[in-house]
C-alpha cells in the first residue's frame, strides 16, 4: 500500500469542544449568559453506581406479595404538635405557580394525592388549585416572600424554610418576563411582563443564629402546629445540617446538585454544588453526631427516578426522598408525541429545558392559557400517581429481598459500590473488597 | 453565628459589678449559641507583671505538676489561681516567654488561653449559665470585659474554639458570622509568623488585628484596614488592655446594638443582653452602622467613631 | 382590658389568647408588661385588636399582623411587623434592621430611627419614619409607600420596583435604578394622607422629595451589568 499526500485529518479540540465553540458564539452575539431550567446534565457519579446485595443464604428474604414492608413515614416529629403522616416515602418538591402552570400544579396535588404523599408549593405563593387538590400541602417560606400571607400559612400542612436550593445554592432565581402573566404579576405583586428577580437571601434574617428566631416566629403564628422544615443546596452538607438542627428544623430537605430549578443561570447548574450521591452520608453523619437521626427527619431530592434511587438514598439514610424533574416527566415533560413542536423550539424531546420561555408544549412550564388547557390534571395525576406507586413497588421489592420489613431498615451495609468515586461518596465498599476510600484501607 | 455582649465601664466605680453584669448579659443571649461560650475580663493590674491565663481537661493532675514546674521555673515571682479547668499563673512580664515555652514542652496537656497585662479569658464547651458559674466570674471585677456563646458553623464544637479568642497580649476578638476568605488568610498570617490553635475564622480576624498592631497601627486603624482585607459577614467586639472597639462588615446583617451613659458604653447581639444594665431606659441606643469602626480607649481623651 | 406581664407570663398564652379571640368580644384592648426585648411579640394577630406593648421588643413583633393595632412604647428589634397584611404598627422608640420587610398592607410607624433594610421587599405596606433609616432601605421594594422626615442611608431604593420613596432630609446615596423623580400633584395628596393617617404634623409635603425606579433593570440588558 502507497501513500499519496499523507496529512494529518482535522481533529476538533477536546477543551473546545462543539458545545463550548456554540457556548462562545451565542454569548458573545446576546450578551447575556445562558439561563435555563431543569437540573445538572453533565455526567455525575449517582445511585446506578451502588448495588444492593439481596438475601440469600446469610441473610432471609421476605415475600414479595404477602410479607409486609412498610412505607409510612411521619414527619416533623421533633416540635409539632401536628406532624405529617405520609403513606409513602416520596415527597413532591417545590415547585411554583409561574414557574409551572395551573393544570400542572393541580395535576401535582391529585396525584401526590392518590399515592398519599405531599406536595409543596413554590416560589409565588399558594392557589386555590393546588390546595384544594392537595391532601398534604407543604408551604415554602422563601426569600422573595411572594404570595405569603399570614392565611395560607394557617392552611399549609407545614412549613418549608427555604435557605438553598441544589441547582443552585448560593443563587437566588430569575423569572423571566414572558411568564410574569397578569395573574402571576397579581400574586408576586410585580408588574406584568418584568424579569422577576428573586434574592438569594433572606430579607429579614440571615444566618442560623437569627433563623432559630424567625422559625420561633413562624411557629407562633401558627400555634406550633406546623412541621417547619428548611431546605439546603448539597454544598457543605454536614455544616449545613447541624445548623439546620441547630436553628430548630423538625426536617431537613437536602436537595443535590441534580436538583431541577425553573429557571437559573446554566454555569451555575453545571458548576456549583455536589452530587446528590455524595451528599447524604455527611449530613446523615450530622445528624447522627447530634444525636437527631430519625428525629429530624431527612428528605433527600435531586435526580430521584426510580425505586431503586429510593430505596438507596434510604439505604443511606435518608427518611424519604423527593422528586420534582421526574415528577414533570410523569405529567408529560419532554414528551415525544410533541417532537415536531420541540423541533420547531429548536430541540428534541428530553432535551427541552428553556422552562423560563414560557412555550412548552406538554404545558407545564407555561402561563400560555392554550398551552396550559393541553394537560389534563385528571389524567396527569392519575400518570403521576402510577408513577409514584411503581417506584414504591420497586423499593419494596429491593428492601425485601435484603431482607427488610420496613424501608427504613435498608442499611448502607446492603449496599456496594461499582466505582472508587462512588465508594468514596457514599462511603460503601467497592464491590467485591471491603475498600471505602478514605475510609478503610485497600 | 453567635451572640457576644460586651461591656466598657466609664464609672469605675461600677468595677466590682462587671463579671455580675457582663454574665448576665451573656446569658440572655444563650438562645444564639448552644455549643460553648467564653468570656473576658480585664482586671487588677500589677506594675510589671502579667498573668497566662491556661487551660487543662485534667486540671486536678495537671494543675499541680504545672504549678511546681512554674516554682521551678520562675522561683517566688511566681503564683498559680486555679478555678476548675483553668488557672492563672501570675509572673514578672519578662519571664512570659520562658513560661510559654515551658507551657510548648507539655505536648499539649496545658493550652495558654490569654496572655495580659490585666486579661483573663475563661471559656468552655456549654451553655452560658454553666460556664459563668463553673469560672465564678459573676464575682470577678475589672474595668471591660467581652463575651460570646457560639452556635459553631464549620470548625470543631471544642474548648479551643470557644471565643473570645486572643493572639496578642491583653487583645481578645469575638465574633458573629462567617469569614469566607479566613483559609488564604490564615496561610499568610503563618508565614508571617502568626501561630494558630484552630481552624475557626474568628481566630484569623484575631490574628490579622494582632498582626496590623504589631505594624504599628492603633486598634481603629487595624478594624479600618481589616474593612478591606476580610471577606464575608462580621460583626466583631474587640478588647485590648485600655481600649474597646466594635466593627461591622459592609452589609451588616448580624446584628449589633450599642447603648452608651455616662457610666458605660456596652453591647449586644440583640437588645435583650442590654435590658439589665443600670439606668438602661435613658441610655443613648443605637445600632452601629455598617464599615464604620466605634473604638473608645481610657487613655485617649475620648472616644473615636472613624468612618471607612 | 386584660393585661399580660410577660416576666411572669409565657409568650406562648400570649400569643395564643391573641390568636383566639372570642366570637362577639368587645373588650378589644390588651396591655402587655415588661417586654424586655422577647422576640416575636403580638405575633399573627387577625382581629381588629388594640394592642399596647410597654417597652422595648426584641425580634419580628407584630409579625405578619392583619387588623391589629400595635403600639410599643419603647424601641423594636429586627423586623419589626415583617409582611404585615393590614392594620397599623406604632413604634414609639427606634427600630432595628428589616422594619417592615415584605410588608403587604396597613401602616408602620416609627417615632424615632430605622436602621438599615428598612421597608425591604415593601409589596404594598405604607411606612412613616419620623427619623432616619440605615443603608439599603427599599431594596427590591415592589409597592407601597416610605416616608422618611429625617435622612437615608447609602443606597436608597437599590433594584427598587414600584414602591413610592419620599424623603425630606437628604439621601447618602441612590442605589441602583432608583432616581429622584418629580413631585406632582397625586403624590402631594398621597403624602398628605400618609403624614395625617401617621399622626405627624407640623411638616409640609413640598419639604419632600420623591424617589421610584428608573426601570431599566426591568429586562435584563447587559449594558446594565455593573448595576447587577
Amino acid at each position: 500500500m502507497t501513500y499519496h499526500n499523507p496529512r494529518t485529518p482535522p481533529r476538533k479540540s477536546w477543551t473546545f469542544d462543539d458545545q463550548t465553540l456554540a457556548e462562545i458564539r451565542r454569548a458573545a452575539a446576546t450578551g447575556i449568559y445562558d439561563i435555563r431550567g431543569a437540573g445538572a446534565k453533565r455526567k455525575l457519579p449517582h445511585f446506578d453506581d451502588l448495588l444492593f446485595l439481596g438475601a440469600s443464604m446469610s441473610r432471609y428474604p421476605l415475600e414479595g406479595y404477602r410479607e409486609r414492608c412498610d412505607t409510612s413515614v411521619d414527619l416533623g416529629t421533633r416540635f409539632a404538635k401536628k406532624p405529617i403522616h405520609l403513606k409513602i416515602p416520596i415527597t413532591i418538591a417545590g415547585m411554583s405557580f409561574g414557574a409551572l402552570s395551573g393544570t400542572a400544579k393541580e395535576a401535582l396535588g391529585r396525584g401526590a394525592s392518590a399515592a398519599g404523599t405531599s406536595t409543596t408549593t413554590g416560589d409565588g405563593g399558594m392557589t386555590n388549585e393546588e390546595r384544594d387538590h392537595s391532601q398534604t400541602l407543604v408551604y415554602q417560606y422563601l426569600p422573595s416572600r411572594y404570595g405569603m400571607n399570614p392565611t395560607d400559612l394557617r392552611r399549609a400542612d407545614a412549613i418549608e424554610i427555604v435557605v438553598g436550593q441544589g441547582a443552585k445554592p448560593g443563587g437566588g432565581g430569575m423569572l423571566l418576563g414572558q411568564k410574569i402573566s397578569d395573574r402571576v404579576a397579581q400574586m408576586r405583586n410585580l408588574p406584568k411582563g418584568i424579569d422577576q428577580r428573586s434574592a438569594c437571601r433572606h430579607p429579614d434574617w440571615t444566618g442560623p443564629d437569627d433563623l432559630e428566631i424567625k422559625i420561633m416566629e413562624i411557629r407562633e403564628i401558627t400555634d406550633w402546629e406546623k412541621p417547619i422544615y428548611i431546605k439546603v443546596g448539597g454544598a457543605r452538607p454536614y455544616y449545613d445540617t447541624a445548623l439546620a438542627v441547630k436553628a430548630g428544623a423538625d426536617v431537613v430537605v437536602l436537595d443535590g446538585m441534580q436538583g431541577g430549578t425553573a429557571a437559573t443561570q446554566d454555569v451555575f447548574i453545571e458548576n456549583v454544588g455536589q452530587p446528590t450521591l455524595a451528599c447524604i452520608r455527611p449530613a446523615v453523619q450530622a445528624l447522627q453526631d447530634l444525636g437527631m437521626h430519625r428525629k429530624v427527619q431527612l428528605i433527600v431530592s435531586g435526580g430521584i427516578r426510580s425505586g431503586a434511587d429510593v430505596a438507596k438514598a434510604m439505604a443511606l439514610g435518608a427518611d424519604a426522598v423527593s422528586i420534582g424533574s421526574a415528577a414533570m416527566v410523569a405529567l408529560g415533560d419532554n414528551d415525544p408525541q410533541y417532537e415536531e413542536e420541540y423541533n420547531r423550539l429548536g430541540t428534541t424531546a428530553g432535551a427541552y429545558d428553556d422552562w423560563h420561555e414560557g412555550k412548552d408544549p406538554a404545558g407545564i412550564t407555561t402561563q400560555d392559557p392554550e398551552l396550559a388547557a393541553r394537560l389534563d390534571p385528571v389524567a396527569a395525576g392519575r400518570r403521576l400517581a402510577n408513577y409514584l406507586k411503581v417506584m414504591t413497588l420497586e423499593a419494596q421489592t429491593i428492601a425485601r429481598a435484603c431482607g427488610h420489613n420496613d424501608l427504613h431498615n435498608l442499611e448502607p451495609e446492603d449496599l456496594c459500590a461499582l466505582t472508587i468515586e462512588a465508594a468514596a461518596m457514599a462511603q460503601v465498599p467497592l464491590a467485591g473488597t471491603e475498600w471505602i476510600p478514605g475510609k478503610t484501607r485497600f | 453565628m453567635c451572640g457576644i455582649v460586651g461591656l466598657f465601664l466609664k464609672d469605675r466605680s461600677l468595677d466590682t459589678n462587671l463579671g455580675q453584669l457582663l454574665s448576665d448579659m451573656l446569658v440572655t443571649m444563650t438562645d444564639r449559641g448552644p455549643d460553648s461560650a467564653g468570656i473576658a475580663i480585664y482586671g487588677e493590674e500589677t506594675a510589671g507583671r502579667s498573668k497566662v491565663t491556661i487551660q487543662s481537661d485534667t486540671p486536678d493532675v495537671t494543675f499541680a505538676d504545672f504549678e511546681r514546674r512554674l516554682g521551678d521555673l520562675v522561683g517566688k515571682g511566681s503564683s498559680l489561681r486555679i478555678k476548675d479547668t483553668h488557672a492563672v499563673a501570675e509572673v514578672p512580664t519578662g519571664r512570659v516567654a520562658d513560661v510559654r515555652a515551658m507551657i510548648d514542652g507539655l505536648d499539649g496537656a496545658v493550652r495558654v488561653m490569654s496572655v495580659g497585662e490585666t486579661m483573663e479569658i475563661y471559656k468552655e464547651v456549654g451553655l452560658p449559665k454553666d460556664v459563668v458559674s463553673r469560672f465564678d466570674i459573676r464575682s470577678m471585677s475589672g474595668t471591660h470585659g467581652i463575651g460570646h456563646t457560639r452556635m459553631a458553623t464549620e470548625s470543631a464544637v471544642t474548648t479551643l474554639g470557644a471565643h473570645p479568642f486572643s493572639t496578642g497580649a491583653d487583645q481578645c476578638l469575638v465574633h458573629n458570622g462567617s469569614l469566607s476568605n479566613h483559609n488564604n488568610l490564615r496561610r499568610e498570617l503563618k508565614r508571617l509568623g502568626m501561630r494558630f490553635e484552630t481552624q475557626n475564622d474568628s481566630e484569623v480576624a484575631a490574628a490579622y488585628l494582632t498582626a496590623r498592631m504589631k505594624d504599628g497601627l492603633d486598634l481603629g486603624e487595624a478594624l479600618t484596614s481589616a474593612l478591606d482585607d476580610l471577606d464575608g459577614f462580621f460583626t466583631f467586639v474587640v478588647g485590648t488592655k485600655t481600649g474597646f472597639g466594635v466593627l461591622r462588615d459592609p452589609i451588616a446583617c448580624k446584628p449589633a446594638v450599642m447603648a452608651e451613659t455616662d457610666q458605660y458604653v456596652a453591647f449586644g447581639s440583640e437588645f435583650r443582653a442590654l435590658v439589665g444594665l443600670p439606668n438602661i431606659d435613658n441610655a443613648r441606643v443605637w445600632e452601629p452602622e455598617p464599615s464604620s469602626v466605634y473604638f473608645w480607649d481610657r487613655e485617649a481623651s475620648a472616644s473615636r467613631t472613624l468612618a471607612a | 382590658m386584660p393585661t399580660f406581664d410577660l416576666a411572669t407570663q409565657d409568650l406562648r398564652d400570649l400569643n395564643k389568647a391573641l390568636h383566639t379571640i372570642p366570637a362577639g368580644t368587645n373588650d378589644l384592648d390588651y396591655e402587655i408588661l415588661n417586654p424586655r426585648g422577647s422576640h416575636a411579640v403580638a405575633v399573627g394577630c387577625s382581629d381588629p385588636l388594640n394592642i399596647s406593648v410597654k417597652g422595648p421588643v426584641g425580634y419580628y413583633c407584630g409579625g405578619m399582623n392583619a387588623e391589629a393595632t400595635i403600639t410599643v412604647k419603647g424601641s423594636a428589634g429586627p423586623g419589626v411587623a415583617e409582611n404585615m397584611m393590614s392594620g397599623m404598627v406604632v413604634i414609639e422608640g427606634d427600630a432595628s434592621q428589616y422594619a417592615g420587610a415584605t410588608g403587604r398592607g396597613g401602616m408602620l410607624v416609627i417615632r424615632g430611627n430605622a436602621a438599615s433594610r428598612c421597608g425591604i421587599s415593601m409589596k404594598g405596606i405604607d411606612i412613616v419614619v419620623e427619623g432616619n433609616i440605615g443603608h439599603m432601605s427599599a431594596f427590591m421594594g415592589q409597592s407601597g409607600h416610605l416616608v422618611v422626615l429625617g435622612d437615608a442611608g447609602e443606597a436608597l431604593g437599590d433594584s427598587l420596583y414600584e414602591a413610592k420613596l419620599f424623603v425630606r432630609g437628604t439621601v447618602k446615596s441612590l442605589g441602583a435604578d432608583c432616581i429622584e423623580k418629580e413631585m406632582r400633584p397625586e403624590h402631594h395628596e398621597t403624602l398628605a394622607r400618609l403624614l395625617e393617617k401617621a399622626g405627624v404634623t407640623g411638616v409640609e409635603t413640598s419639604e419632600f422629595k420623591r424617589y421610584g425606579s428608573a426601570r431599566t433593570l426591568y429586562n435584563f440588558n447587559i449594558d446594565n451589568a455593573d448595576a447587577y
